[in-house]
């Protein structure tokens, strides 16, 4: 406990050492659950308007990685270090709405931010997602709320992006679309984005750097580097490099996030 | 029949009745609304009994029993919530043990006392139409603070009720937040003793909102909602109090499960008549 005060008191303190680019950084996570080593002496840089994707197989520790980043756990030793005053969008894995709690979505996503209308109805737009202001939470689908969660996270204004597995229950078109979409976020709003993945192949276009997590960092870098690392085609398999051609051909047609097919407007 | 009636709503009691039913039923609302969301039932029911704990040990040590009951059910929540987080020790059980040992200490303590007469039955099954002038100042004043709190706390309590990590992200105190909310309920539970008893405290904050939850589409709706269930539960539970011959407390929370059970089967209920 003792050593971790230090730890953090002693990046903080060299906290010069940051660029003003860096949104956030961790030094040397160790975490520990029920004497199991969940993460090895990690450490990460995102900075803004990068994309960092986290990827790794079921039990990796990613999840308990981000929740660190967050703050919402503290690490056994290690360090955090955010931006002074940094605004975090943050999009959980899971998101469970209690049933006897009734919640439209423009109320939850008033929750975020109560008094700036313009920007909700915007950001509603953006995702595409305007018709389900009015639907109960429980009633719409696992891709929708998806959307959902992520109008809130974008309704903080955010400089750093945090999302834990933003495809999860979206069916494969609407995968790809989704991880276009936060990539256009990224690109128009200028903020930092860490998000956890499990197909490479998946975000591969869209992210700047890949750090590829099973409790210790197996290897990290551009994604082409990533995909041809040894460590990576261990972990996943050789077969993954392969499915990289998915990308390589044009679709006409693009498919809703609901796995209806949309046209494109193209004006 | 109805000048009967009459004199009896222009009775000082009975008005007196209403006014601290009505007033605890509007603050009943919204916070029975997030015992239901957080399901607490069980912690507010440990709360209740832990009260009657409190008025044993007022009364030994000769103290204001409002005060005792208000301090005892404050302490009992803060130490609840302590004990809550730690993550080793079973809270349903914890609860259960509590809640069952401290009604029973505060029957026997009460029984040992004996120096004072205690009329148990108005404690456990509350005594509405006994209220005092001091009484219903308490009332009031305790209603007034935890309207104006849960008002002005409302977004940050239903955020953390919704997804206490996004709220924490976006900046919520949420440990804090949580301990207000507890405060508030421990706070209420107090000063309700009176009128519905020990025994039926928690059905007064949970059978409304239950009854609202089908009327509602946010939880504003269902708060406001039921708070006029529970309103509509006291007057009608008085009335029917005085017409059967029945004790009231346990008649209010009658009226209101009947409204309750309406709501659930026939939702529609209300919108057919408009």
């Amino acid at each position: 406990m003792e050593s971790s005060n230090n730890d953090s008191k002693s990046v903080l303190d060299s906290s010069g050492e940051f660029s003003s680019g860096v949104l956030l950084a961790a030094r040397s996570i160790n975490k520990e659950f029920a004497d199991k080593k969940i993460l090895e002496n990690i450490s990460l840089t995102i900075e803004e308007g990068q994309i960092v994707t986290l990827i790794g197989p079921n039990g990796a520790g990613k999840t308990t990685l981000v929740r660190i980043a967050l703050g919402l756990l503290p690490p056994d030793s290690g360090a955090i270090y955010h931006r002074p005053a940094l605004r975090i969008g943050y999009m959980p894995q899971k998101v469970q709405v209690e049933p006897t709690l009734p919640l439209t979505v423009s109320r939850f996503l008033q929750l975020a931010n109560r008094h700036d209308r313009e920007l909700l109805g915007t950001t509603l737009g953006d995702l595409k997602i305007s018709h389900l202001q009015d639907h109960q939470l429980t009633s719409i689908s696992g891709g929708e709320m998806q959307r959902v969660l992520l109008a809130r996270a974008l309704l903080r204004k955010p400089e750093l992006l945090i999302l834990d597995e933003p495809a999860q229950g979206v069916d494969l078109g609407g995968q790809a679309e989704l991880y276009r979409l936060i990539s256009d976020i990224s690109d128009s709003q200028g903020c930092g984005v860490l998000m956890i993945s499990h197909d490479l192949h998946l975000v591969m276009s869209s992210t700047d750097e890949v750090i590829c997590l099973n409790h210790h960092v197996c290897c990290h870098g551009k994604p082409e580097h990533v995909s041809n690392d040894p460590a990576y085609l261990n972990l996943f398999g050789a077969s993954a490099s392969g499915d990289l051609a998915v990308y390589t051909h044009h679709h006409d047609h693009e498919h809703g996030i609901g796995g209806g097919v949309k046209e494109h407007h193209h004006d | 029949m109805i000048d009967s009636m009459t004199l009896f709503f222009t009775t000082d009691f009975v008005l007196y009745a209403l006014a601290a039913g009505i007033s605890l039923s509007l603050v009943a609302g919204p916070l029975g609304s997030f015992i239901v969301w957080r399901r607490m039932s069980y912690f507010g029911d440990t709360l209740a009994h832990s009260a009657l704990l409190g008025i044993a040990l007022g009364l030994i040590t000769d103290s204001n029993p409002q005060l005792s009951i208000i301090i005892s059910c404050l302490l009992f929540a803060f130490i609840l919530t302590l004990l809550d987080r730690r993550p080793s020790l079973s809270t349903d059980a914890l609860l259960g043990i509590l809640a069952h040992s401290s009604l029973a200490l505060g029957i026997v303590v009460l029984a040992l006392a004996d120096s004072v007469r205690v009329d148990l039955e108005a404690y456990l099954f509350g005594a509405l139409l006994t209220i005092g002038n001091v009484d219903l100042i308490w009332i009031l004043l305790v209603s007034t603070v935890v309207a104006i709190v849960l008002y002005w706390f409302w977004n940050d309590f239903v955020s953390i009720t919704v997804h206490a990590e996004i709220a924490e992200i976006e900046g919520a105190n949420v440990k804090r937040l949580n301990l207000i909310l507890v405060l508030l309920i421990a706070l209420t539970i107090a000063v309700s003793m009176k009128i519905v008893g020990v025994l039926l405290i928690t059905s007064l904050l949970i059978i409304p909102p239950a009854a609202a939850r089908s009327l509602a589409s946010t939880p504003e709706q269902m708060a406001v909602k039921a708070s006029l269930v529970g309103s509509v539960s006291v007057v009608l539970g008085l009335i029917s109090a005085f017409y059967f011959d029945v004790p009231v407390g346990p008649s209010i929370v009658v009226v209101a499960t009947l409204i309750f059970l309406l709501f659930y089967f026939y939702p529609g209920v209300l919108k057919n008549k408009s």
